[in-house]
C-alpha cells in the first residue's frame, strides 16, 4: 500500500502556526512580487478567491472580508516542510518527498493503514501545527485519488481498498483530477466521449498508448491497481537550478537589468553551494510582457559553458553578464528575467581543467566566508557591487512575516 | 491515538561519525585518537524533538519565579505531553502567554509565577489550547 501525505493549504497553515488570532480567519499568500494568489485558507476559498488571481483585481473582496495577505516566506515554509517530512519519515520504512507539501509513504506491512494514518496525522498536527490529509491505496496514482477524497472527508483520511468502491469513485472522478492528466488531455479525451476516470479504464490499452503515450498508459494501469511507479527514495541532486523574477515595474535600461542578472547569479550560486554542487553551464533569459500585445515583444535566451564546473559567485556572475550582453536589446520593456545553472554535478566530482588559472582553494574560502557572513548577519550584507548598491529594486515583499524558525532576531515574541 | 505501531525513530542514530582529527603523515599517531569523542553539543543536550522544537522570546514579569525573566529566550517542545504543574505556552482567545498549567477537578487554571498577579481560570466559552511545553529558559548571567 502507498500513502500520499498532503499538507492542507500549506503556506497559509504555516503562517497560522505563529498567528493563532488568524484561526478561522481568511488568509491568502502572494507570489514573489506580491502579485498573485498562490495559497488560500479554506475561508478565502469559500469567499471565492481564486488560485493564481492577481490580487489587485480583488481589492474589494480583500477589504470587504478583511482577508489577511502575506508575502511568500519560503524560508519559513521550507523549514516547516522539513519538520513535517522528518516526522512522517520517521514513522515509515521509506518515503519520497514529492513537493514542498506532498510525500508518498511506503505503507507496506502496516497492519491497520487507516489507524496508522490517523496516528501520523495527529502527531504532525500536534508537533508542528500543520493539518495534513492522507490518501491510501494500492498505487501512487490511486493514492492521489484517495488524497483527493481525504481532503473532503471529515477526519482527513481516505483508505481505498475495496475494488468495487474504487470503481464507484472513478466513475465520478473528472479526468483532470487524475495525477498527470492535464487539462489539455482532458479536453482532447472529451472529444472521444471520455469524461471520467472510469471511461478511461474501459478503453483499449493500445489506443490509450497511442493517444497518451507510455506514461499515460502506466497511469491508467495504476488506476487498475497495478503498480508501475515506484517510490523514488534516493533524493537526486537537482539537475538545474533557476532564479528568476517577474518585475513589478518593467525594466528598460541595461544597467538595471545587469544589476538584476548579477543579483540572480549570487542567489543561484548560493543555492548551488548549499547543495554542495557545481554547474557546468549557465543560461540567461528575459522577455517582455506577453499579456500586453500592443507593446513591442521580444524574448531572448542564451547559454554558455564554464571551462570547469564551478559554484563561485564571481565566475558565475561574469559569464551571466556575458550571456546578458548577447541577448539584451534596448527599446523593450522587460517583464521577466532569470538565470539557470545546469549540468550540475557534486562538488567532489569536478574534473579540473589543465589550463586552470584560478586558485580554487582561495575562491572556495572566499565563498564560504561570504555565505557564513550572510547566514549570520542577514542576506546581502556581503555582495558583489555589480548587483547594485542601492536597494531600490528590491522585490516587493511588503507583507512578509518573520522567519520564526530560521533567524534569531525573528523568533516569536510574546508578552507574559 | 494509541501508538502500538512500529516506530522507526530509533533508526536515526549514527547520524554523525567521528573521524580522525589528524592527517596521517608517516610517524607516530596521536595516542589521543583512540579516545576521540563527539564535541559537546547543546542542541543534542537540550532538544529532544528537533521537529517539534521552537524558540520564543518573552517580555514581561509574570513568570519571574519560574526563572523566566523579561528578555529570556524559551525552548518550547510541542511533542511533550502536558502534565499538571508544567509551564506551558498557551493560546487564549488568539493571544499567546506563558503560565503554569494546573487542572483542579473539571477546571483548568493558569498560574503566574509572580506574587503580585492572580491565576486565570479557563472558562468553557473561551477558545484556548496549549501550544507547547516550555522546557528551558535562557538568560545571560551578569
Amino acid at each position: 500500500m502507498i500513502a500520499l501525505v498532503d499538507c492542507n493549504n500549506f503556506y497559509a497553515s504555516c503562517e497560522r502556526i505563529f498567528k493563532p488570532h488568524l484561526d478561522k480567519k481568511p488568509i491568502a499568500v502572494l507570489s514573489n512580487n506580491d502579485g498573485c494568489v498562490i495559497a488560500r485558507s479554506n475561508e478565502s476559498k469559500f469567499l471565492g478567491l481564486k488560485m493564481g488571481e492577481p490580487i489587485f483585481k480583488k481589492r474589494y473582496l480583500v477589504d470587504k472580508h478583511n482577508i489577511h495577505l502575506f508575502s511568500s516566506n519560503f524560508a519559513l515554509y521550507g523549514d516547516i516542510s522539513k519538520r513535517v517530512f522528518d516526522i512522517v519519515g520517521n514513522n515509515v520504512p521509506s518515503y519520497e518527498i514529492y513537493s514542498i507539501d506532498e510525500a508518498f509513504l511506503d505503507f507496506s506491512g502496516i497492519k491497520d493503514p487507516y489507524g496508522y494514518a490517523l496516528h501520523i496525522r495527529e502527531k504532525v498536527k500536534r508537533w508542528t501545527g500543520i493539518p495534513i490529509s492522507i490518501g491510501i491505496s494500492y498505487t501512487k496514482t490511486l493514492s492521489k485519488v484517495a488524497g483527493y477524497i481525504a481532503k473532503k472527508s471529515r477526519n482527513g483520511i481516505s483508505y481505498l481498498k475495496d475494488k468495487n468502491e474504487i470503481n464507484e469513485i472513478l466513475r465520478s472522478l473528472p479526468l483532470d483530477e487524475i495525477w498527470g492528466i492535464g487539462i489539455r488531455y482532458a479536453i482532447k479525451m472529451k472529444k472521444y466521449g471520455i469524461h471520467t476516470a472510469a471511461d478511461l479504464l474501459e478503453c483499449d490499452e493500445t489506443w490509450i498508448r497511442k493517444m497518451m503515450n507510455v506514461v499515460g498508459l502506466r497511469m491508467v494501469r495504476e488506476l487498475k491497481c497495478i503498480p508501475h511507479f515506484n517510490l523514488n527514495t534516493n533524493r537526486n541532486m537537482k539537475k538545474s537550478i533557476c532564479t528568476s523574477r517577474s518585475f513589478a515595474i518593467e525594466i528598460k535600461e541595461y544597467s538595471r537589468m545587469s544589476e538584476y542578472i548579477s543579483m540572480f547569479s549570487s542567489r543561484c550560486s548560493e543555492k548551488l553551494r548549499s547543495e554542495k554542487a557545481c554547474a557546468r553551464s549557465i543560461s540567461v533569459f528575459m522577455y517582455t510582457n506577453r499579456f500586453k500585445p500592443k507593446v513591442k515583444q521580444y524574448s531572448g535566451y542564451f547559454s554558455m559553458n564554464f571551462h570547469t564546473a564551478t559554484s563561485d559567485t564571481i565566475t558565475i556572475t561574469k559569464l551571466a553578464i556575458k550571456c546578458l550582453k548577447k541577448i539584451f536589446r534596448s527599446g523593450y520593456s522587460y517583464k521577466k528575467a532569470g538565470i539557470i545553472l545546469s549540468d550540475i554535478i557534486p562538488k567532489n566530482q569536478v574534473q579540473l581543467n589543465l589550463f586552470e588559472t584560478t586558485d580554487r582553494n582561495k575562491t572556495d574560502k572566499l565563498m564560504k566566508t561570504i555565505d557564513r557572513v550572510n547566514g549570520n548577519m542577514g542576506r546581502d550584507i556581503l555582495k558583489l557591487s555589480s548587483s547594485g548598491i542601492n536597494n531600490k529594486w528590491k522585490i516587493g515583499k511588503e507583507k512578509l512575516s518573520p522567519c520564526y524558525t530560521t533567524r534569531w532576531e525573528d523568533i516569536l515574541h510574546i508578552r507574559v | 491515538m494509541k501508538s502500538t505501531k512500529p516506530s522507526f525513530e530509533s533508526l536515526n542514530i549514527f547520524k554523525e561519525i567521528p573521524f580522525s582529527s589528524q592527517s596521517v603523515p608517516a610517524g607516530f599517531p596521536s595516542p589521543a585518537d583512540d579516545f576521540l569523542e563527539f564535541d559537546l553539543s547543546l542542541d543534542k543536550k537540550l532538544i529532544k524533538h528537533p521537529s517539534a522544537t521552537f524558540f520564543v522570546r518573552v517580555s514581561g514579569n509574570s513568570m519571574v519565579n519560574a526563572k523566566i525573566f523579561d528578555g529570556s529566550i524559551l525552548l518550547v517542545d510541542r511533542a511533550e505531553e502536558i502534565k499538571n504543574g508544567d509551564i506551558v505556552l498557551v493560546v487564549i482567545d488568539g493571544d499567546f502567554t506563558v503560565k503554569r498549567y494546573k487542572k483542579l477537578g473539571e477546571n483548568i487554571f493558569l498560574y503566574p509565577e509572580n506574587k503580585n498577579m492572580s491565576p486565570i481560570k479557563i472558562t468553557k466559552n473561551s477558545e484556548s489550547y496549549v501550544w507547547g511545553k516550555v522546557m528551558w529558559s535562557f538568560n545571560r548571567v551578569r
